[in-house]
């Protein structure tokens, strides 16, 4: 970028003697080459035992490398469409749609929530706003237990146990502590005067918001849909907690599938299914990545 | 007509007090500018008569109609922000059509409007850039442009040139005065640069401490400032204040400076409407109105003599640090009559133009 041609990163490994060069750029890579090798070994596992007959795991154990003649994709196909859970055999595709039509809304929903609170909070201030924002932002540190019985109570009155509407109402509720506190702390980097000007110019709070908040919001946008995908689609205990059967959401409905059953594992199915649980929040990542550490640490206005 | 009237406004933050009894009101097409140190409340003062502020007690009429309780964009005015407050993902045009799409003015006439200031302006080639494209002196004039698309009865301007450089501020000093001269809309100009008010305004309000210290002329606030703080604000390098007392000279007045060699300064008759012998003032003199002796300016008769301590010469004139019994004095003189740092000189001064003051108020008496 433009500051690229002006400033020269400073690189340690590249000062002194040739061997000494060579021997620290060793140390530095084994090491951390080492790190990543243990951190990323249970996705190598998992990702293998995909493709491995149950009797081979059962004979050789979980780790060990597919053999060439019985590799197959086809415990991939059974784990989406025709494993038997809880005796229906329709696999974990019903629940994938749980989690879609669960994590879908739920992010959308606190996203725009966040936004809107956090643009009245750092623009519109009023009496004891600091108060309500301390409020809101406790939220983030509540530990998720201690939500479980009041929750119960309240989708038990809204008539929303143990259905996906329910658990979109808990997420979203839950989100918006995060969702205020990143975008709160974003807009007040946005300069006041941008806000004096439009009031001066006509715009109402709600242009104000299309026109100007929102325009500039898109770093922290990708923020709060990373943050709140992969936490809503993560989590399990209150999908665990509120739903069960049929309208259980995939982490859920893997959780009970593996623990339940007292007949044999079917770990090879069970591997794929991980796996594929696993891919949206990955897909989000790897898309949005590079721009969730520039979204938080980069102001609004440059 | 007065198109601007500002009656007994206050302004407190809880309980501190910003703004005390501010009294003002600018004729039509006047240009008024507020200044004052930093922190004496201007920018407050404008936001309450832009309505991005309420008043505590008071009232604020803009033609004659009481604006206190009207939101901003009722009360027609444009202001140009100190940070030029550019709307960041908007370009130049969107930029200057903002307000016309929020008092929905058709399209064709906001195209029109915006081509003729762009004229204007002569900003016609950035009108499809963003403002992180554009210079500051071209955000400075976009900013502009961005007040001029709406005609309003009122343009203000809160320090709009203190992020330019030097030479480009005072350029665009002189095209605002350009500006006003052919827009001729009644402006309230905030800014903390003496010369930018004496030069554009043709009036200015000194503030100070949330309180209006003198509103007049520029001439008159420069020759006849109301107290000390004013005298010491307009005019660089500052006015020199030194104690005296007023002592009898023949049949007139006269100065001694304390703790001086006891040399008397005839006072002119005007000057000495006011005070008696043996009162003791501040004696007000600008360091333009001293001039080495052999120069033959001012009154040959007032003199002073000073121990030059530093000589800063600009070029266009030569600054002299001195002090005399421990008070120090600048003067600005030719820089070929300067003398050398070090040299005791006598300065003539032009009694005509002092200033004494009260010591005790700060009141100038004469
Ligand atoms: N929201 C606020 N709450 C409390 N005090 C405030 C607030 N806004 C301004 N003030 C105080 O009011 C006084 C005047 O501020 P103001 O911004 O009008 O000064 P200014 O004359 O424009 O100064 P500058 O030249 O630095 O811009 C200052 O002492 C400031 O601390
Ligand atoms: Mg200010």
């Amino acid at each position: 970028m433009a500051e690229a041609a002006t400033h020269q990163e400073f690189d340690p490994l590249a000062t002194g003697g040739t061997r000494r060069r060579i021997t620290s750029k060793g140390i530095v890579y084994g090491a951390l080459g080492l790190f990543a090798l243990i951190y990323l070994a249970p996705l190598m596992i998992i990702l293998l035992n995909t493709l491995r007959p149950l009797d081979d795991i059962v004979r050789t154990g979980f780790i060990a490398l597919p053999e060439a003649e019985t590799m197959s994709l086809k415990y991939w196909a059974e784990a989406w469409g025709t494993f038997c859970i809880g005796g229906t055999c329709e696999g974990v595709s019903r629940f994938y749609k749980n989690s879609l039509m669960m994590t879908i809304p739920a992010t959308v929903l606190s996203t725009m929530f966040g936004l809107l609170n956090g643009y009245i909070l750092s623009k519109w201030r009023f009496r004891y706003d600091g108060v309500i924002f301390g409020l809101i932002t406790l939220g983030v540190f509540m530990p998720q237990q201690m939500t479980l019985l009041p929750w119960a109570f309240v989708l038990g009155k809204l008539g929303l146990s143990n259905s996906i509407a329910g658990l979109v109402f808990v997420h979203t509720i839950q989100g918006i502590s995060f969702t205020t506190l990143f975008c709160r702390n974003y807009f007040v980097s946005i300069p006041d005067d941008l806000i004096k000007a439009a009031r001066i110019d006509g715009a109402g709070f709600w242009r104000i918001f299309r026109r100007i908040i929102l325009p500039l919001s898109p770093p922290i946008v990708i923020v709060t849909v990373i943050w709140q995908f992969t936490g809503i689609w993560n989590e399990f205990l209150f999908g665990t907690v509120f739903t069960s059967g049929a309208n259980q959401p995939i982490t859920s409905a893997i959780v009970a599938f593996s623990g339940s059953g007292t007949g044999e594992r079917h770990y090879n199915v069970e591997a794929a299914a991980v796996i594929m649980a696993a891919i949206p929040p990955l897909i989000i990542y790897v898309l949005g990545g590079k721009y969730f550490v520039r979204g938080l640490t980069q102001g609004a206005v440059k | 007509m007065s198109s601007l009237t500002i009656k007994d406004l206050r302004k407190s933050y809880g309980p501190v007090e910003v703004l005390t009894d501010i009294n003002l009101e600018a004729e039509s097409g006047e240009f008024i500018a507020l200044v004052g140190p930093s922190g004496c409340g201007k920018s407050t003062l404008l936001s309450i008569i832009a309505g991005l502020e309420s008043v505590t007690s008071g009232e604020v009429r803009i033609e004659e109609r009481v604006v206190n309780n009207d939101a901003p964009k009722d009360r027609d005015i444009a202001m140009v922000f100190q940070s030029y407050a550019l709307y960041p993902t908007m370009t130049v045009r969107e930029n200057m059509t903002f307000g016309m799409e929020c008092r929905n003015v058709p399209k064709p006439e906001q195209k029109e409007t915006v081509e003729r200031v762009a004229d204007l302006l002569q900003i016609g080639p950035l009108l499809d850039r963003k403002p992180s494209q554009l210079s500051g002196g071209q955000r400075q004039r976009v900013a502009m442009g961005r007040a001029l698309v709406r005609d309003p009865k009122l343009f203000l301007f809160d320090e709009p040139l203190s992020n330019l450089d030097a030479k480009l501020r005072i350029e665009m000093r002189s095209e605002i005065k350009k500006l006003h001269q052919r827009v001729g809309k009644t402006t309230v100009y905030v800014t903390h640069d003496q010369v930018e008010a004496m030069t554009l305004a043709s009036r200015i309000a000194v503030m100070f401490k949330g309180v209006l210290q003198q509103y007049d002329t520029p001439k008159e606030i420069y020759e006849r400032p109301r107290n000390k703080f004013v005298a010491g604000f307009m005019g660089s390098p500052t006015m020199n204040f030194l104690d005296a007392k007023v002592v009898a000279d023949g049949d007139g007045l006269g100065l001694t400076i304390d703790g001086g060699d006891g040399g008397v300064l005839p006072l002119p008759t005007e000057k000495a409407a006011g005070v008696k012998p043996g009162q003791a003032v501040i004696f007000g003199v600008r360091p333009e109105h001293f001039n080495p002796v052999h120069a033959h300016r001012g009154d040959p008769t007032a003199r002073l003599k000073v121990l030059v301590d530093m000589v800063e010469p600009t070029g266009s004139e030569t600054i002299l640090m001195s002090s005399v019994a421990g008070q120090s004095v600048v003067a600005s003189v030719e820089p070929d009559d300067a003398p050398r740092e070090g040299e005791a000189v006598e300065l003539a001064i032009n009694m005509a133009k002092i200033c004494l003051f009260d010591p005790a108020t700060e009141l100038r008496i004469s």
